[in-house]
């Protein structure tokens, strides 16, 4: 009887393997095809009002190339819900919240249509985005995603806690290390703050974006994690950058445990790496000011580069109409939706020659100015294969050296760039 | 008077020739074919939600395999043993599996030891039964999420544990230290699993006979002598179910570190097997890697369990 069962159960898994094997048809996407189109956008408030108006938009003039729209099912993260979209089948058309780490792994699972195969696909994108674009091509050369909008991250700074502490609230010397450290010192031991910065310390693979990464760009001038499959960090710029947060840390002016919320809000700490959508979060709540990310020996703010934080559209090749999703494409990212965008979020597109196209965004909305001027120097994450296993390596090492202080800093940027080449050598 | 159960009455058949089918349909469905009706929708579950995912795991683990879209012409050669090579030379798993392996000594003895007791406790007190079985079963039913953030209040740095410490406190605090973390979170699931097997305990009390602790009694043994003597034997099958349960769940450790310490820190030191199978199968794209991790870790439980079968699960 037991042998019975045991073939039984051993038949029915292989059936249930062949029936989804046999499931696994090929979908009937075309790049000529036209007719309606699903689409997902992310489910933040302003961003959700901008979808709507772009889909109202669009259908009103195109009755039949119908724009569906809703916001990324829920998920641990979108590139997860994506992900997973991908190899059921079931991605949309369009997805407006693609993290460009996500991107080479999606296109390795055969999930993103490539964009330059459209016959203005290459033009539109760069003539739109200018150099910048050239971060956002994969190893290919062509481009799998479309550059869309960026989130400069900038220190945010409290200015009350700075005053309290004695410091110039409106000119806080923030430039160079040396700087930042003294006046971090000045904010912890004068008592106006917990911690003068409390980037999150925990493990996940990103959150080396909002720390390590931003200062790395600003002290390299703008260079990537990888270049031309090579890990750059293991040099004095990265040992610079490293050596200073190891100081923030051990110095006990940055936080080694995990804050549950939002350090910065409840005014535990009197800094936070940010970007411009802070303006509108932390908006009156906090007598914030905004400085650039300080280099070793400062820098004139008109040469520093940042951390991009951006997020692109991908289109998926589960869409059966992707004539269509081009369009939609670039309706969405034209100069009249980009100018909405900007209106409704606060978050800036990627787009060339920012505040000279929306001159009169930036003068009534002053804060953001110094955004629009960044977002022109803005370093994504490298678009090399294994990209998140990659960040997840540097992120184990960095937790161990520069946070705990449990490894020699030099050791890990070493250990660090030979997996990162290793694993962006193993396509 | 015994009762004596008779076999079903036999049909007469004029020759063998009607019998032959009839057995083979028998050796098939058995005596009662209504029966696999029955079953038939918790079979189909079982393969389903069990055998097929086991089995595809097992297979994806020898494969060049990631997840694709459908229709996607990708190579997925068979590579043979090469992930789990990869996994044996991956240090974080093995220290993911040492992780798991404190987390066990003393998460499983903690649950055995104190949800006998707690059970014999409830077991025995007049007044205030309910009560105290609803008070221990609180942080089972509550959702982890919010019984972590508690938690994170409690073993922050500045958290009330380390303000009653005072200078006793630790430093770096309860999380984020190396040696600490992984014993911190073992005490989070003893506490908040023991409701459930405080349960499986009192009802195993129920079927402890009276006679043998009024015999203990008549003996002269004391309230300790009855426990060690009457109790203890007395539930030895559900502290088996206890043992293996909390073992399976244990092993399969993946929310608490998760939430409680931010992936897996400080330096991976509350890492555990399920937590890296989820990074490697899910975030970075590598399902074949996870799926050899999660074969070594069900080979592991499996050895486990054999283990206690042997020594505590064996009838008498």
């Amino acid at each position: 009887m037991r042998r019975r069962i045991i073939t039984a159960t051993a038949l029915g898994a292989v059936g249930l393997l062949a029936l989804s094997a046999c499931s696994a048809g090929g979908n009937e996407g075309g790049s000529d095809s036209r007719g309606d189109i699903t689409i997902w956008y992310s489910n933040n408030e302003a961003e959700i009002e901008w979808g709507k108006q772009m889909v109202e938009a669009w259908n009103a003039d195109h009755p039949d190339e119908q724009i569906k729209a809703q916001e990324i099912p829920a998920g641990a993260s979108s590139e997860e819900t994506i992900g997973a979209a991908i190899t059921a089948g079931n991605a949309p058309c369009l997805v407006y919240n693609t993290s460009p780490a996500a991107v080479p792994g999606f296109q390795k699972q055969g999930g993103l249509v490539d964009l330059s195969k459209f016959k203005d696909g290459d033009d539109y994108i760069t003539e739109r985005s200018g150099d910048v674009a050239d971060q956002y091509r994969s190893s290919d050369g062509d481009f799998y995603q479309m550059p869309w909008k960026s989130n400069p991250v900038t220190i945010f700074y409290n200015k009350d806690m700075f005053t309290q502490a004695g410091l110039d609230p409106e000119n806080p010397p923030l430039a160079t290390y040396d700087e930042f450290l003294d006046t971090s010192r000045k904010l912890v031991q004068s008592g106006a703050a917990k911690y003068a910065i409390w980037p999150a310390p925990t493990s996940e693979f990103f959150q080396s974006w909002f720390d390590f990464y931003p200062l790395y760009a600003a002290q390299s001038g703008g260079t990537q994690l990888l270049e031309d499959g090579k890990a750059t960090f293991n040099d004095e710029n990265g040992e610079a950058v490293a050596d200073f947060w190891a100081t923030m840390y051990s110095e006990k002016l940055a936080g080694t445990e995990q804050y549950n919320g939002d350090a910065f809000a409840d005014k535990q700490s009197a800094m936070s790496i940010v970007g411009p959508w802070a303006i509108a979060v932390y908006g009156d709540s906090v007598n914030w000011g905004s400085v650039p990310v300080p280099t070793k020996d400062g820098m004139d703010p008109s040469e520093v580069y940042t951390f991009s934080d951006a997020k692109n559209i991908g289109m998926f090749t589960a869409c059966k109409n992707q004539a269509t999703a081009w369009d939609v494409l670039k309706f969405s990212t034209s100069e009249e939706q980009d100018g909405k965008w900007l209106e409704a979020t606060g978050q800036m597109p990627l787009r060339q020659d920012l505040t000279g196209t929306y001159p009169d965004y930036f003068s009534a909305n002053p804060a953001y100015e110094q955004f629009g001027d960044q977002a022109a120097r803005t370093v994504e994450v490298p678009n090399v294969p294994n990209s998140v296993e990659i960040w997840q390596e540097f992120r184990d090492g960095y937790s161990k050296a520069v946070i705990f202080g449990e490894e020699d800093v030099s050791t890990f940027l070493k250990d660090a760039a030979d997996k990162a080449d290793s694993l962006a050598s193993q396509g | 008077m015994t009762a004596v159960s008779t076999p079903p009455p036999r049909v007469a058949t004029s020759d063998g020739a009607d019998a032959a089918p009839q057995r083979r349909r028998r050796r098939w469905l058995g005596e009662n074919p209504l029966g696999l009706v029955f079953s038939a929708p918790y079979l189909v579950f079982v393969l389903v939600v069990f055998a097929y995912p086991i089995v595809f795991a097992v297979w994806m683990s020898f494969q060049d395999y990631f997840f694709a879209a459908p229709g996607a012409v990708v190579d997925r050669p068979f590579v043979g043993f090469a992930n789990y090579v990869a996994v044996l030379q991956d240090p974080k798993v093995w220290q993911s599996f040492g992780n798991v392996g404190i987390f066990l000594l003393i998460n499983v003895p903690l649950t055995v030891v104190f949800s006998l007791l707690l059970a014999y406790g409830l077991n025995t007190i007049v007044h205030a039964g309910i009560f105290f079985r609803i008070s221990y079963y609180v942080p089972y039913v509550t959702a982890s999420v919010a019984i972590v953030a508690v938690w994170l209040f409690l073993f922050s740095g500045d958290g009330l544990v380390n303000h009653l410490l005072g200078p006793l406190a630790p430093d770096p605090s309860w999380l984020v230290n190396s040696s600490l973390a992984m014993p911190t979170i073992a005490l989070f699931v003893t506490w908040k699993g023991m409701a459930f097997y405080i349960l499986l305990y009192l009802a195993a009390l129920q079927n402890v006979s009276k006679e043998l602790y009024e015999a203990a009694s008549v003996d002269g043994a004391g309230r300790v002598r009855k426990f060690f003597s009457v109790t203890v034997p007395g539930v030895r099958p559900a502290t088996f179910l206890v043992l293996l349960l909390a073992t399976i769940t244990g092993a399969n450790l993946f929310t608490e570190p998760y939430l409680l310490t931010g992936g897996g820190g400080p330096n991976g030191a509350s890492s555990s097997p399920v937590l890296l199978m989820y990074q490697k199968g899910i975030e970075q794209g590598n399902p074949d890697v996870a799926s050899a991790i999660g074969v070594i870790l069900i080979i592991l439980v499996l050895l486990i369990a054999w283990i206690q079968r042997t020594f505590v699960g064996k009838e008498d």
